[in-house]
Formats: structure tokens, sequence, C-alpha cells
């Protein structure tokens, strides 16, 4: 199968295939792991037949196989899961239920992914405005000081933790200028302008941080573009140094950053704790962080997936993407 | 006032200097040749026309007038006006000189739009003229192609459209046929012709190829060193040139049209090749490099294999030592079939910078086939390859250097010591003196006959350059997309041709006597109207 549609089907299974080996490391990771895990479920203060009981309705006695079928299970057809109680149906897609809370992982994950994707999407559009635009900005005045403070400020972006940047702008903007509230979640659906307004901090936080690396990557990209016989074409055709630095140098340099891009975007899903934990976002990186701590294992294993299945979209999309930007390029 | 006015020209970088109180005219509508070795300074002068030393570090001396601006003195702005508009330039590669990313037609509008106060619809119009102009069928849809979509030849065509684009006086044109097959190169200098006697603007053509320069131009000045050695009338410096290096470089340039002496062959066959076909890619994308191709190669005689790119002579090549496995078809050396590489038949690859590791010295690499054969004493392996070394005409003491220290010729002498390691009786020989210049060339190409003669090797000398191949065959195959079109003894096959397509290869070598080339130039003409 050939064209855009072999991409597709292609990807998705490859998808598929990526997302089931992750399970299962996940699964034998978790099982190898030293630990009681039942008595970390049930608490310090568990007697030994509590935890006992515990271990027996997470089934934690099991082998290994057998837990990561019914997961299996779960997820093409439901599962059952008697809560000591009462049985609760999980029906499919079924990730489980958590170790701690009962909850269903899969609800639990669709509270948590509203909170990421608002946090990471906004933040993208900005880190690409700021770090494209900066290392243009620094291609253009090469050789410059504009250019050795840009260098200057990018590594300094790079190298600081985003809890300083991040408490250092709390403070000014919402402490001392009180400019804005203290950040706290406001769900898109429910007041769209307040959502961007609590957001603006822990976007900027996350996107200067992000930044620096685009912005790095785009100026050397260019320098290599400009170095190339199709530039020194352009110039000995009188073409202007705006052009040639805006369209011709910066085309060449937009594959590595959508690249760059979709491994950022993907990975921040699940992975910015740090933004997340600092301005209060109840995102989908806290809630992995602390289900490892406390061996969640459905938990783990359901954030995971989402953003395997994340890092795998945007992958993809940027795929599409270098088809649009290069014609050369074959999706296969 | 002439269109350009050179006086004591000077271009240092850094402590080389590049050219040397270099001075010449062209007038208006005239064609001058600066022909030259690689290292010459010949493109350094044609850079240096369109001020493109501008701010890299190079310094600059003496004056340099073009279409009446003074190059030396001229702001950066007014250097973009120059540029583009009264003297335009072609260069060498016109695959990696266009932009891959935009559609042809729109680079060519951009650059006209840079001089004129055009619309975007009426640039891409005229974009869509000089394309048309040029010869590119169908310019209008073409012109929406991406670089990458069109061949070497027609790429080489639309540098030269966005060269005509604003009509300029002067035509830079930078080696524009070295990466060009013998037919297209024939085509592209006879469109140059054609484009001249129609506009009248003045061509500076650069070229390493006297015989591209007598083909093109009226005058000829020819560079060594930074310096002028000899200028002057094409006839008069190509056909009685009054100085030793001239006349040097002009022998040293094979010629199509004379006979060999021929090497000491013998009736045993050492090699063939039978029914020979390689595919590559699969399904419908699949397409055989190499079909039905036999051959024999007999004790210490050389075979040609002459063929332009694309002809699948590489892949031919490298089946018959056994680096690529036919698709169908055997390969029999001493009439044994032969599976895999068999160290009597040795290659010489075409590029002798990456054919030797950097990080190894030329000793080791030329070792590594002794090693391979299970040779572990290293004082023999050390005189082996001192003897190898000496041998190709290089020094015992160069073992220890490594390739980047040797020059083009140098390295090709290394890459032939490596294929004599083994000992072998039928070397293959990829390319081996494209790289080079004419000089060097001559050099490798006599060594390799040394050799022959000596060690009675079988050679297999695969080249795309007719007059190289007649130089040093015996016999000789002609190739054309992955099949062999006509093979006999050489002076047969050059005198008298037999396939259209051997003809019409050996109407398209430029010749060296400016009257031929015109003679010949009107026979294409008339091939191509009728």
């Amino acid at each position: 199968m050939n064209g855009f549609g072999g991409f597709l089907l292609r990807r998705t299974i490859g998808t598929l295939a990526t997302l089931l080996a992750i399970s299962v490391i996940v699964y034998v990771v978790f099982y190898v792991t030293p630990g009681n895990v039942a008595q970390i479920t049930c608490g310090p203060r568990c007697s030994p037949e509590q935890v006992h009981q515990v271990a027996q309705q997470l089934h934690l006695d099991d082998p290994l196989y057998v837990r990561y079928w019914h997961f299996l299970q779960g997820l093409v057809v439901g599962q059952d899961y008697s809560t000591g109680t009462s049985v609760e149906h999980c029906s499919a897609p079924c990730l489980g239920l958590s170790y701690q809370t009962d909850q269903q992982v899969l609800s639990i994950i669709l509270t948590r992914l509203p909170v990421s994707l608002s946090l990471v999407t906004g933040a993208m559009v900005l880190w690409l405005v700021l770090g494209v635009g900066t290392g243009v900005l620094s291609v253009w005045r090469r050789g410059r000081l504009t250019e050795r403070v840009l260098t200057g400020l990018t590594l300094a972006g790079w190298a600081t933790p985003v809890f300083v940047i991040g408490l250092v702008l709390m403070i000014v903007v919402c402490g001392e200028l009180q400019l804005l509230p203290f950040p706290q979640y406001v769900k898109f659906t429910d007041d769209p302008e307040q959502w961007a307004w609590n957001l603006l901090l822990p976007w900027f936080s996350l996107a200067l941080i992000e930044s620096a690396a685009f912005a790095r990557m785009t100026r050397s990209s260019m320098l290599e573009t400009l170095a190339e016989d199709h530039i020194r074409t352009f110039r000995a055709y009188g073409v202007g140094e705006r052009s040639i630095v805006g369209r011709h140098a910066l085309r060449g340099a937009l594959a590595p950053v959508i690249a760059l891009n979709a491994n950022n975007f993907g990975s921040a899903v699940g992975g910015a704790v740090l933004t997340e934990t600092l301005f209060g976002l109840p995102g989908l990186g806290q809630e992995l962080v602390h289900a490892v701590s406390v061996v969640d294992l459905p938990v783990v294993v359901g954030v995971v997936l989402v953003v395997g299945f994340f890092v795998v979209l945007a992958n993809a999309v940027a795929d599409v993407l270098y088809a649009v930007a290069d014609r050369r390029v074959v999706l296969t | 006032m002439s269109l350009v006015q050179v006086t004591d020209l000077t271009v240092e970088f850094g402590d080389l200097r590049a050219v040397d109180g270099l001075s010449f005219t062209l007038e208006r509508g005239a064609a001058l040749a600066l022909v030259g070795e690689s290292g010459s300074g010949k493109s350094t002068v044609a850079s240096a026309l369109l001020g493109l030393h501008h701010g890299t570090g190079a310094r600059l001396g003496g004056s340099i007038e073009v279409a009446g601006t003074d190059v030396q003195d001229a702001s950066d702005a007014e250097l973009r006006k120059l540029r583009g508009a009264k003297a335009a330039m072609v260069f060498q590669d016109p695959l990696s000189s266009l932009d891959p990313y935009y559609a042809i037609g729109d680079q060519i509008a951009e650059v006209y739009r840079v001089h004129t106060r055009a619309s975007r619809r009426a640039a891409r119009a005229r974009a869509v003229e000089v394309l048309d102009r040029v010869g590119i069928p169908d310019a209008r849809s073409r012109s929406r192609s991406r670089p990458h979509e069109f061949s070497g030849g027609m790429r080489q065509r639309a540098l030269i459209a966005m060269a005509l684009a604003c009509e300029p006086e002067l035509l830079i044109a930078d080696e524009p046929t070295t990466a060009l097959d013998v037919t297209v190169q024939a085509q592209i200098l006879d469109l140059l012709h054609t484009l001249r006697e129609e506009t009248g603007m003045g061509l500076l053509l650069v070229t390493h190829d006297v015989g591209v320069a007598a083909e093109s131009v009226d005058r000829v000045l020819v560079m060594r060193h930074g310096r002028v050695v000899e200028q002057g009338p094409v006839a008069g410096v190509l056909g009685a040139p009054t100085q030793p290096y001239t006349r040097e470089l002009l022998s040293a340039v094979p010629r199509v049209d004379a006979a060999r002496v021929p090497s000491q062959a013998s009736e045993g066959v050492v090699l063939e090749a039978s029914g020979l076909r390689r595919e590559f890619g699969r399904g419908k994308r699949a397409f055989a490099a190499v079909d039905d191709v036999s051959l024999t190669v007999h004790r210490g005689e050389t075979l040609g294999v002459v063929g332009e790119s694309g002809s699948g002579k590489t892949t031919l090549g490298r089946m018959l030592v056994g680096l690529l496995e036919p698709t169908a078809g055997e390969v029999r050396y001493d009439g044994h079939a032969r599976v895999g590489v068999n160290p009597a038949v040795q290659m010489v690859f075409q590029d002798p910078v990456s054919s030797l590791n950097p990080r190894r010295s030329v000793g080791e690499s030329i070792a590594d086939p002794l090693r391979a054969r299970g040779e572990h004493d290293e004082g023999r392996i050390r005189g082996r390859v001192t003897e190898l070394l000496e041998r190709v005409g290089l020094e015992g003491a160069h073992y220890q250097r490594y390739p980047h220290e040797f020059s083009g010729g140098q390295r090709q002498r290394v890459g032939i010591a490596r294929a004599l390691a083994a000992d072998p009786r039928v070397i293959v020989c990829d390319e081996p003196v494209s790289a080079l210049d004419v000089t060097t060339q001559a050099q490798v190409v006599a060594l390799l006959g040394e050799l022959q003669r000596e060690l009675g090797l079988a050679l297999v000398f695969v080249a795309h350059d007719l007059a190289v191949v007649r130089q040093v065959s015996d016999r000789v195959a002609v190739m054309r997309r992955g099949r062999i079109v006509e093979t006999g003894p050489a002076d047969e096959v050059y005198d008298n041709p037999q396939d259209p397509y051997t003809r019409q290869l050996l109407a398209a070598v430029p010749a060296l006597d400016p009257e031929v080339a015109a003679r010949r130039r009107a026979a294409r003409r008339e091939l191509a109207s009728a």
C-alpha cells in the first residue's frame, strides 16, 4: 500500500505495537522492583492480615503473565473489580483501578489530561515563537553584539531550572507587581479567559526553558544552510540579506525544529512535573510521580501509555509536516 | 569601454595568494575562457568579478570594473544591483546551486523581482518565459517543480534561465558542464552559444577542460598558480601555444581521435561474465541497473567500459569484483564460477578522498588486503607495503602519512597500491581519473599502463570520458541503460561506430580545434532541427 492511506495504516500498527511494548516493560519493571506493594498500598498501620487481604484483592500474588493478561483483557473487553464491598464494572477500554483510590484509571487520566494539554499546547506556541525568533535574530545579527548576548541568554535559559524561573516570575508578576493573580487551574470550558490568564505564567516558565534549545537549534541549522551552495547562488544574484536569512536559510532549518518540537511536545505532556507542581496544576506529570512513589501500577501504566501515545502521535505529525515542508521527503 | 576590465588583480586568503597580478579585458559581446587546473585561481577570479569576496576576509588588490561598476569600491547596495542584473553567474553543480525547498519558477521570479519592480504575477510569467527560452519543455507546469524533480541537464538549463531573467550584459559560467554527461554538456554549450548570438551578452567561461573552452569562446586565458600563463585568440593559444605549460597541458589532454599502442593481450580469458543482471528496488519501483550483460576479459588486456551516468557501468564493475551479487547470470574467473570476493580481482575506486579511511595511515590501508590474506608478520607486511608504495611512484616513508597529506593524484596512487597488495590478475578501475586534473590524469593513466605491462594485469577501465577510454583500452564496450550497445576493438568502435548511440556520444565530445568544434556544432544543429 502506498500514499497517505498506507502511511496512516503503517503508523497505526506501529503505534499499537509500541504501546504494547511499553506496557510490557512497565509491568516487568514493576514486577522486579523490590518492596511490598500490598504493604505500601494498605498503609503503614495495616496488620499482616489486612496486607494479605489487599494482596489478594489486587491479585498481587498472581504470576506476572496472569496479571498482564488481565490487563489486556480489561483493555479489550472490560473487567469487573471487587472493591471489598461491591463489584465495579470497568468497561473497555479499561486501564484498571487505582490501587490507592479504587478510582478508574481512565477517569483519573481524563480529568488530568486536559490540564497537561492546556499547559503544553500554550507553552509550545510560546517556545516556538520565542525560540525560533531568537535563533533567526541571532543569525541575522551574526558576528555582532546582539548575537553574543542572545547566545549567552539562551545558554543561561537552558541551564536554569524551571522552578527558579517560575518562582521569580511568580514573585515579581503576582507578588510585587500584582499584575496577575497567583495561578490556579480554571477549566477552559468553564471560563476561557480566566483559563488563559491563569496559565500565562506556567506557559512562560515552561516555554522560556524549552525555547533555549530551539534558539540554539534554529541558529546552528540556519548557519549550516547559509554555508550551502544555493545560498551563494542567491547572493550572486543580488538577493538581499533579509530574504536570504528569512526565506532561504530559515526554510532549511525547519526540519530539525519540527523534529525537536515533536519530541519536546510529547515528553512534556507527561514530563512537565516541575511546572505542574510549582503552579499547582493537577496534570499528568504530577499524577505519574505520585503513582510511582506509592507503586500504583495501574495508574503508572495508564499514564505512561497515554504519554507514549502523545509522543508517537507528535512524531507522526512531525513526519507529515516534514513531507509538507520538503517535497523530497516521501512518507513511508 | 570594455565590459570587463581587470587590472593587476591579487586575491589573498590568509597566507595563500590565490590570484597574483592578473590582468585581462573582455569586450562587449565577446567570450573569454579562463582555463586552468584545480588550484589555479580561476574560480576565485570569477567570484571576484561579482564582488563575492566582500566580507569573507579575503584581501583584494588591483582593480575590477564590470559593466561600468567599480567592484572594488562599490557599496553592498551597488554590488547587489550589479549581481544578476548586469552580470549573472552560472555555477558548476546545478543541484546544490538551487534551493531545494522552492519551486524553480519561484526562485527565478524572486531574482527577477529583486532587480525590477515587477509584480509577483509578472515575475512568475517572466520565469516561465526564460525557462521556455532555455528549452525546458512545458515550461509553465515545469516551473512549479522543485530542483530534485529535474534532471542534471534541466537543472543547468534552469540556472541559465535564472541568469537570463534580467538580461545581463555579462554571463559568468563557472565550470557549467563539469557535472554533466557528455551529450548533455554539448547541449548546454550549444545553448550558451545560441543565447550569446541572440542577446549579444559577453561570456566569461571558467573551465578546467580545454575542449569545453575550444567549443565556446573566442579568446583563452591559461592560468597557473594565480598568474596568466598565456592569453590570446583560441585558435592561436590552442593551435600554436608559445608557453611550455600550455603545451604540457594540451599534450596531457586525451584525444578521442588518436589511436593507441596495443598492450600485450593474450588469448587466455581470465574473467568472463555471462547474462549479468542486477535489479534495485522492489515491486513497482524495481529497475534493472544492469540487464543481460556478457563480456570477456583476456589476460593482459584493457577492456574499456564507457557510458553516461546511470548507464549501469559502476554496477557492472562492482559485480565483476564481487562487491555486488548479480540478480541473474554469473561471473567466471579462470573458468570457475565465482562466489563472493576473490583477491585476484581487485578494484580501484573513483574518489580517492572518500575511498581511503581518513583516520588511518595510508600504509595501514595498503596493508589491509595483506592482513586479510592472513599475513601476520609485521616486518614482512611493512616491507611489502614499502615496495608497493615505491612501485606506484610514492616513497616508502609515506607509510605513516594520512590521506589528507596527499594530493588527489597521490591518493589515487595509494588506491592503486592497495589494489596491487593482493597480487591481483584483474583490476577493475571505476572512474579512476575522473576526479583528477588532466596532467595528473595522464600520469595515473601512464602508471596503470606500466603496471599492466610489467605484471601482465588485465584491466577493466570504467569511465564516462570517451577520450580517456580510447587512450587506455584495447577493446571497448559502450553501455546504455544497463545494456552493452556496442563492443569491439577500440579503434574500430571509435573510428567506425555502428550503433547510433555511440555515434551520438562521439559527436558530443568537445573538439580541441575551434574549427572542428564549429563544424560539429553545425552538424548537431542540423540533427536537432531534422
